[in-house]
């Protein structure tokens, strides 16, 4: 991976209402390298429209340095920098047709007329808007507003293409074709993406890496999987996907199980590596991670949510005990509410934070 | 069924507009256009006879003993086009600006500056331009000021100037253009002035081809506006304009009041309005948006 953008130390802070300050960059050092798909993920006021923003160069930062190709851009206005940005609301120009739309940043660049229609016309291609161009924006729906926009952003061939949630506004079926889509053209242009969300199940379709922020700084950062089954921290384990969490200590140590015990003593079998009697920790288990079967532990159903193929199922070890999230395949045997069943896990798959 | 019904609730809904514009708006239009064709009535008022000259008198056709043809009247009509263009100009110079600048004020600072624009309609135009004849005079409130940090040596001569007259009408012309302008430039989305910049745009390429077509329908109906009343304004050159100043709606009001003679005053009105509409069609026509 050769290094794209270099941002090291990024700080930027703004003034609240209440006349305090607060820091939406909080000493951030990221990384993207050429070709890569990195998604900013986290909930509102994380800092990842602000860090976009710095990208791009609509937010200055207080402190920190931004790199492209190993160049300071820092210091230069948005229109000179090599990046381009997919806006939440498209920002589609209304008084334009969609094909002067998609040319806008030729147009301004000096780009000869015919020069400019031939890359419109690939531009419409590559997101599937071909024919459309002496449309007016308005006259689209806004699945095809967002291609326009697309092809608008990657017309001129930024280094980076920056997405700020673009896919907030569409419905279901449309932003998960999109999703598909956005990964493919990104694998096709060989450009770097940057995409912002909050969606946690849109960063886990489409990234090369997630990146985890909260309150300004970055929680953690790695592959999908990486940030699905090894989470570093409580925040993250609850941000990304449905988790189970049991705060234990470890009660005894059983070969290569430990047996950690919750307050409320329910007994769990964790991976043993490097585990000492009362050492505290936090376990994690997915819903998935559970299987109903013969043997294991004893929990009573006490809600279940149908989900088409698959049930949310939530169980307790004792009346008034936590709920475990279990995901249970549909079936004519599944169980009902208030069946007594017991729930096996792999206690190789467990999962333990760091440092809790 | 339900068509029909649709029908005659819109029906119902429009008669009362139609009537108060047929009766009140319609009517008396009508009336100014058939009088421009009658003969002047000794004492004033209209004999019902087919007359012309009215309208020879400004163009030129007119028999030399009864009517002169007078091209003072075309001059003076070229006149007020032109202090109304130039009315215009500079309120669109004076507004554009502050509209940005008011729209980016917090909420509360917003109210209190459209508010202040408003607020010169609660008091007479009468005495606001009186106020200005104070100003203006040479022993007035500017000359003084300008001779006692000694800016100028002698007192300025611009009351009854085409200056004074261009000032006044900016001066009440200035919250018609700022309205419309303001709500234009506050409707201006954010996103699509950043989205020009991060596609390669630069401050000037951006107001160009962006905020100024964005803002255009503001900058079209605050002209239109401004422009329409400009032409024909008598108050403001009446009082400080003085003899010199004569304009297109002055010498309406002169035949109709002064010189009794209806019919000619209703021929120089006809003419004002369906040059005024040549002028406004052929503007908002060329600058609708164009297609590149």
């Amino acid at each position: 991976m050769t290094g794209l953008l270099e941002i090291r130390g990024a700080r930027r802070s703004f003034a609240t209402p209440e006349g305090g300050r607060i820091a939406a960059l909080d000493g951030v050092d990221l990384d993207v390298g050429a070709n890569e798909f990195v998604t900013l993920l986290g909930p509102s006021g994380c800092g990842k429209t602000t860090l976009l923003r710095s990208i791009s160069g609509f937010e200055a930062l207080d402190a920190g340095v931004i790199r492209l190709d190993g160049r300071d851009i820092g210091a230069l206005p948005p229109f000179r920098r090599p990046v381009n940005t997919v806006f939440q609301s498209y920002a589609l120009f209304g008084h334009m047709s969609v094909a002067r739309n998609v040319g806008y940043a030729l147009e301004v660049g000096g780009v000869a007329r015919a020069e400019r229609e031939r890359a419109v016309t690939e531009a419409l291609d590559k997101v599937g808007l071909a024919g459309f161009g002496a449309r007016r924006p308005s006259q689209l729906s806004g699945g095809q507003r967002q291609r326009v926009a697309l092809a608008r952003a990657i017309i001129g061939r930024p280094r980076i293409l920056l997405l700020d949630e673009p896919l907030s506004a569409l419905d279901r079926n449309l932003r998960q074709q999109m999703q598909l889509e956005l990964k493919t053209l990104q694998h096709n242009l060989g450009i770097a993406f940057v995409f912002v969300t909050h969606d946690q199940e849109e960063a886990l379709t489409m990234s090369d890496r997630i990146v985890v922020m909260r309150a300004g700084r970055i929680e953690q950062q790695g592959s999908p999987r990486d940030i699905f089954r090894h989470p570093r921290t409580r925040f993250v384990a609850e941000f990304i996907g449905e988790t189970n969490l049991f705060d234990v200590t470890v009660d005894r140590l059983e070969g290569e199980v430990a047996i950690g015990r919750t307050a409320e003593g329910l007994e769990l079998r964790l991976p043993g590596a490097g585990l000492t009697v009362g050492r505290r920790a936090t376990a994690v288990l997915r819903p998935a991670d559970f299987r109903l079967a013969e043997a294991g532990l004893p929990v009573t159903i006490t809600r279940s949510v149908y989900l088409g193929q698959d049930l949310n199922l939530f169980a307790t070890p004792a009346p008034g005990g936590p709920e475990i999230r279990v995901t249970a395949r549909d079936a004519a045997d599944a169980p009902e509410v208030g069946a007594r069943v017991h729930l096996a896990y792999d206690a190789a798959a467990v999962h333990l934070l760091e440092g809790a | 069924m339900a068509r029909r019904r649709d029908r005659l609730v819109l029906a119902a809904l429009l008669t009362p507009v139609t009537l108060f514009l047929g009766v009140f708006f319609l009517v008396p239009l009508l009336t100014i256009a058939v009088f421009s064709f009658l003969t002047p009535g000794l004492y004033g008022g209209v004999e019902w006879a087919f007359y012309h000259w009215n309208y020879g008198r400004i163009f030129g056709w007119a028999d030399g003993i009864m009517e002169v043809f007078e091209p003072v009247y075309l001059r003076i009509l070229g006149r007020s086009l032109s202090f109304a263009a130039v009315t215009v100009l500079l309120c669109l110079i004076l507004c554009y600006p502050v509209a940005f600048w008011v729209s980016r004020l917090p909420e509360r600072w917003r109210l209190v500056f459209l508010f202040l624009i408003t607020l010169p309609f609660f008091s007479s135009l009468i005495v606001r331009l009186y106020a200005w004849l104070l100003i203006l005079k040479p022993s007035g409130l500017l000359n003084e000021m300008l001779l006692g940090i000694g800016l100028i040596g002698a007192p300025l001569e611009i009351l009854y100037t085409p200056t004074a007259v261009v000032l006044g009408m900016v001066y009440v012309m200035v919250p018609f253009m700022f309205l419309p302008l303001f709500a234009a430039v506050d409707n201006l989305d954010r996103s699509l002035i950043e989205a020009s910049y991060d596609l390669g745009a630069t401050r000037f390429q951006t107001f160009r081809k962006v905020i100024l077509p964005q803002t255009l329908p503001g900058i079209v109906g605050g002209s239109v506006i401004v422009f329409i009343p400009s032409v024909g304004n008598f108050i403001v050159p009446d009082v400080l304009g003085g003899a010199k100043g004569l304009m297109a709606g002055n010498l309406v009001e002169q035949q109709f009041l002064s010189a009794r003679n209806w019919p000619f005053g209703a021929a120089l009105s006809m003419l004002i309005m369906s040059v005024v509409l040549i002028v406004l069609v052929t503007f908002v026509t060329r600058l609708r948006p164009k297609e590149g």
